[in-house]
């Protein structure tokens, strides 16, 4: 991934990777669509409050529209996979897809603070999972650095 | 700084929270001006509850790469690579920091942002 003279990304992926992308993105997409009490879910859906009657009111005001945000990033990823170069919208919904990813699979693979994928071994039931968690981790690495503003 | 164009909540959800954020600053200071005069007056709990400000803390969590919470406080607060790398670090190895601080619409309307970009953030009176 590399920055383009107008602020968009230029995308040096394989065929393997944007169907992989794609196809996480609808998956997770389809997730949000049902129940999202989905106990993966749940570093989605971080409380704001600590008081209960606060923390109803934040999720009537901006539960919907944080959802609707994720969604909306997650088909844009599915939808643009296959291009060769995003605008900088389009870069910024992906940055935002690939964390929502990482967070749902971090989650379910139990990814803590001391986890090192390296160690990992090849026959771990989980060692499919975190080849992906791996990957996606490098590909937001780089389009963080690709994305990463200047400093005046 | 990286224009954020991508939190779709900003231009549905500001204006209602920023005329109840201008609502309540209004009446903050009216209320404020004669409390600092009159020092022997006791200040009704009510208003000192209400002066305190709302802080908006950042914790640290095993997944977020450090790289993207730094960009996600350039971005979202306009911080300098420095300060938001600074900020980062102290979530990173305190486990925790304060980010911005404001009325309470204004650090709810920072939370939801840092919900938007899946960072773990909670708000309270300071």
């Amino acid at each position: 991934m590399e920055r383009a003279a107008d602020g968009g990304i230029e995308l040096r992926l394989s065929g393997e990777e944007r169907r992989l992308l794609a196809g996480l993105a609808a998956e997770l997409r389809s997730l949000l669509e049902g129940e999202t009490g989905d106990p993966s879910l749940r570093r989605l859906f971080p409380p704001a409050y600590e008081d209960e009657q606060d923390e109803d009111g934040y999720r009537a005001l901006m539960g919907a529209e944080l959802l609707d945000g994720r969604r909306e990033a997650l088909e844009l990823l599915a939808r643009t996979a296959e291009q060769e170069r995003l605008s900088a919208e389009e870069a910024d919904a992906w940055l935002r897809a690939l964390n929502d990813l990482r967070l749902v699979l971090g989650t379910r693979l139990d990814v803590q603070e001391d986890t090192l994928l390296d160690e990992v071994r090849p026959d771990d039931e989980r060692a499919a999972g975190f080849a992906v968690y791996g990957y996606l981790s490098w590909l937001q690495e780089q389009l963080v650095a690709a994305l990463a503003p200047a400093d005046p | 700084m990286y224009p954020d164009r991508s939190f779709q909540t900003d231009a549905r959800a500001v204006p209602t929270r920023l005329e109840a954020g201008a609502a309540s600053g209004a009446s903050m200071s009216t209320t404020l001006a004669p409390a600092e005069v009159e020092v022997e007056q006791p200040v009704g709990a009510d208003e000192v509850e209400h002066d305190r400000p709302w802080i908006v803390i950042v914790w640290n969590d095993p997944i977020n790469l450090m790289s993207y919470v730094t960009l996600v406080f350039q971005k979202l607060f306009g911080y300098s690579r420095a300060k938001a790398t600074q900020l980062m670090l102290q979530v990173h190895n305190e486990g925790r920091a304060v980010v911005s601080s404001g009325t309470r619409e204004k650090a709810e309307y920072d939370v939801a942002r840092l919900h938007a970009h899946g960072l773990w953030a909670t708000m309270r009176q300071d």
